[in-house]
């Protein structure tokens, strides 16, 4: 089938079988290999981006399903070299050590801070249940979320 | 001012961050040949037939079996101490052993190919009977390998009780701990990729934390010489001690050859969590006896380990729960041993504490089940017994090298509020309410670099003035591009940024032992320091050249990145002109150095504070504070350091509370997906109290310890003593890990009854 898609501001029109996953679509038709997959039961948050400004698990969604919309990744974050709120509090709160599950994190870190500008640390640890990392204890993770919402990212 | 002890940010973030890791998965390999594994449903049967038919009449489907497999077995290590005869194929020929072993393997152009493939090729098995549990392994009614005529694959010290160990105790009390298994979930799965050069030589693209030791392996299992094989581990998501060279490596690469095309495997999560080795699996059992004031006078640590179904690493991780098993304290009669069983289930090996973890969550259980039969404060029992001279030798031949566990539980104490969140407690208890509070301890000693191994590090100054670090040692996401490079730097005074530490490629970097049980750093990092010190000797000698002075006089200024002739500043080079001289002078490659350094083990040690808050009505957990002491010695990156202790405090309190790899009386896995294995999340965990404290070991340049395994071995029985603390006014002296709401409510429900 025909997919129409919007992807980190560029449109392509790709031929993608009606099961192909929206992540394996990213990854391997338009060669976007920073979305990582961690699981195959829609549990570790890894493969997150952005649909219609929204985070999904990319794995959970067809490629199907994402004809007409538009879709951010994590190339499409901050193009052009700077890094974006959210990244650059990544980096100075030690938020990432083996760095597989933090384009998910980032992906869903910025979705709930357009959702939820000043989030509590509860918030934020709710917001993220659907991510797992293995390294980091979570605990810069919060802290860099709680950084990147001061300077309103 | 040295950068050394700096919160210095990581120079590998940016392409992390911008979604640019090289991860195996990554990488184009054009042509690539694709590698489905067929897996074993059952847990123990004869393979009768295997019908590979359908599967081969897909397009470009090939299918081989273990018959076409012609390497030989695995056979573990003699240091291991495995049982003669207990070896592993590749590809399982007559018998399968455990639920995930690899029966058959699909090859296919692409990954959905071989997928549906995998599904269309039928194993025909005779059921065996199934041994899952370890004490009905010993019994040996269920044979693993009847050849063997035992599932018993190791034993370590005296399988004879001394019945006179207690003798002169006032006291004594039992108990048992069960280590769970655990999955190590990594969050990046396995991949692998190869392919052969028209000269016969390998490339093999590996997830891996060893690049080395894996060339040393994949040669000798193919029959080659270690330089026909060129193995690179790119950016690698997580290890955590799992992630070494295992029978899908060895297939991927064998097929390679075979083939004679590039040849690539990914394994799926549900694939990994039962690919992967598991970790822990120990029961233990311990006695402790002491005089009426609660001095500890002898101790006994039982284990029964859990070696899987294909022991190795796994049988030998006991001898290390056995060389630790008295903890911090000074304890005058011990008797530790264990047996390590087969069983119908996935290998054990090394993951996150790897053998330690297991020793401290055993003597820690001990103490405080000693206060609590001597209704003695548990702070206070432990302060009584702590080491307090060093270096101190155990009983069992561990010689610690540097320590203050008592400064380590004062400095937890105090952070924690001790005293407050004991009256807290006190209330609660007179209150009666469902809601009650935990407060749990530990102190601990690890030990690092447990087989005194060696590292390779080898400086190299650049045209520019910059400076390459070549180190054996790899990151997996420790961060060794930014602490090795801050490590050259404070050195050589070259400028942190102008520091390019280079890892993982067998072709780049002459040697290397790699990253697991906590090293890197102390051998690492201080054979990085000694090569760097060496590069400024013979920088020395040829400004000494230029200035026609001796080198003895001349001094390296690391503040300017100068070579000067002491005492005159003006006469001398900076790095750069001096790196642009010595080339012009064809000297350049004089600006270089190696250095291996081989290190005694360490001891890194602290104390951990856990509280928590159990229902008492339906049992469920909450931890609400953990404060965590943990003293590596000198910290190059304190950033880093803590990184590690978070990540480490959270895999620790995971088994706390929250994982355990289950199986059912078949042997099939009832939680081998991230569905159904309860790995935590940002919402279950609370934030980390991290107090800092470094006691410099002797042992090295650098005065560093390990860090990357502490906090898991501290936090377990921190949070496990504080659920069974919660609970003690109840009559509840035992609680299973993890300790979620199902194990409290039934031991709750024993209390009562």
């Amino acid at each position: 089938m025909k997919v129409t898609v919007t992807v980190n501001g560029a449109r392509h029109e790709v031929e993608a079988e009606p099961r192909q996953l929206l992540v394996y679509f990213l990854r391997n038709q338009l060669d976007l290999k920073g979305t990582n997959v961690g699981c195959d039961t829609s549990s570790c948050g890894a493969c997150t981006v952005l649909l219609d400004g929204e985070s999904v698990k990319s794995c959970t969604v067809l490629a199907v399903q994402a004809d007409g919309c538009e879709v951010t990744t994590i190339e499409g974050l901050a193009p052009g070299g700077e890094l974006h709120p959210v990244q650059q509090a990544f980096h100075e709160r030690h938020a990432l050590q083996c760095g597989y599950c933090t384009p998910g994190f980032v992906m869903a870190s910025v979705s709930l801070l357009r959702e939820n500008p000043d989030p509590s640390e509860e918030e934020i640890r709710k917001a993220l249940d659907g991510n797992l990392c293995r390294c980091t204890g979570y605990h810069n993770i919060v802290r860099a979320i709680q950084a990147a919402a001061r300077t309103g990212a | 001012m040295s950068i050394l002890g700096n919160r210095v940010l990581r120079k590998e973030d940016p392409r992390f961050l911008r979604g640019e890791g090289s991860y195996v998965e990554n990488l184009p390999l054009e042509g690539a040949l694709e590698v489905t594994f067929v897996r074993s449903q059952l847990a123990h049967a004869r393979i009768r037939s295997i019908d590979a038919s359908a599967a081969e009449s897909m397009p470009n489907v090939q299918v081989l079996t273990g018959a076409d497999v012609d390497v030989e077995p695995m056979v573990s290590p003699p240091p291991f101490g495995v049982a003669a005869g207990i070896s592993r194929p590749l590809v399982a020929r007559d018998v399968v052993r455990y639920v995930g072993e690899i029966v058959a393997i699909v090859v296919s152009e692409d990954r959905v190919t071989g997928a549906d493939a995998a599904e269309l090729v039928f194993v025909d098995y005779d059921p065996l009977p199934v041994v899952v549990d370890v004490h009905e392994a010993l019994k040996d009614e269920v044979l693993l390998f009847p050849e063997v005529g035992t599932n018993v694959s190791g034993t370590e010290g005296p399988q004879e009780h001394d019945e006179t160990l207690f003798d002169g105790c006032d006291v004594v009390v039992s108990g048992t701990v069960e280590s769970q298994r655990l999955a190590p979930c990594p969050l990046e799965p396995r991949s692998t990729a190869a392919e052969v050069g028209p000269d016969g030589r390998i490339t093999a693209w590996l997830s891996t934390q060893a690049p080395h030791g894996d060339r040393q392996g994949l040669a000798a299992k193919l029959g080659l010489e270690p330089e026909q094989v060129r193995v690179i581990a790119p950016d690698v998501g997580g290890g955590f001690g799992a992630k070494t060279l295992n029978v899908e490596e060895i297939l991927v690469v064998w097929l390679a050859r075979k083939l004679g095309r590039p040849v690539r495997w990914t394994e799926s999560r549900s694939e990994s969590m039962v690919g992967l080795p598991h970790g822990r699996g120990q029961h233990m059992t311990f006695t402790i006896g002491s005089d009426r004031e609660g001095n500890v006078l002898a101790y006994r640590l039982e284990s029964l380990a859990d070696a899987g179904a294909y022991p190795g690493l796994g049988s030998f991780l006991p001898h290390l729960t056995a060389l630790m098993a008295s903890g911090v304290y000074a304890i005058p009669k011990l008797e530790a041993s264990s047996r390590s069983v087969a069983t119908n289930t996935v290998p054990i090996s090394a993951f996150r504490g790897a053998g330690r973890p297991e020793a401290a969550q055993a003597i820690e259980r001990a103490m405080d089940a000693l206060a609590a039969e001597l209704a003695v404060d548990p702070a206070e029992i432990r302060r009584r017994n702590f080491i307090k001279e060093f270096p101190y030798e155990t009983e069992t031949g561990a010689v610690y090298d540097s320590g203050d566990y008592e400064g380590a539980l004062d400095l937890a104490l105090r952070a924690a509020g001790y005293d407050e969140l004991r009256a807290e407690q006190r209330r609660r208890r007179e209150e009666g309410g469902p809601k009650q509070l935990g407060i749990g301890l530990s102190t601990y000693v690890e030990i690092t670099n447990g087989v005194g191994e060696t590292e390779f590090g080898e400086v190299e100054i650049t045209e520019d003035g910059g400076a390459i670090l070549r180190t054996g040692s790899f990151s997996h996401g420790q961060g060794h591009e930014t602490t090795f490079a801050m490590i050259a730097s404070a050195q050589l005074g070259i400028p942190f940024e102008r520091i390019t530490v280079v890892k993982g490629d067998t072709d780049d970097v002459a040697r290397g032992t790699g990253t697991y049980a906590s090293k890197s750093t102390q051998i690492g990092g201080v054979a990085a320091r000694l090569a760097s010190d060496e590069v400024v000797v013979h920088a020395r000698q040829i400004v000494a050249d230029y200035l026609e002075a001796s080198p003895d006089d001349i001094v390296l200024d690391p503040a300017e990145a100068r070579l000067h002739v002491a005492g005159s500043p003006a006469q001398g080079f900076a790095w750069e002109e001096l790196a642009a001289r010595a080339a012009a002078d064809g000297r350049l490659a004089e600006l270089k150095a190696q250095h291996e350094w081989k290190a005694d083990p360490s001891f890194p040690f602290g104390a951990h504070v856990a509280v928590v808050e159990v229902d008492t009505e339906t049992g469920s957990v909450e931890l609400i504070r953990h404060v965590a002491v943990d003293d590596a010695g000198t910290l190059i990156n304190p950033l880093v350091a803590e990184g590690q202790v978070h990540g480490g405090v959270a895999t620790g309190v995971a088994q706390a509370l929250y994982e355990r790899f289950a199986y059912d009386e078949h042997g099939t896995p009832s939680t081998s997906t991230f569905a159904d294995y309860s790995f935590p999340s940002a919402a279950d965990l609370p934030s980390w109290e991290t107090v800092p404290m470094e006691t410099p070991t002797p042992l090295n340049a650098l005065g560093v310890k390990g860090i990357g395994e502490s906090g898991t071995i501290g936090a377990t029985p921190a949070v496990h003593n504080a659920v069974i603390d919660a609970l003690g006014h109840l009559g509840v002296t035992h609680v299973d890990m993890p300790a979620n709401g199902q194990n409290v409510w039934r031991a709750l429900q024993e209390a009562r009854s």
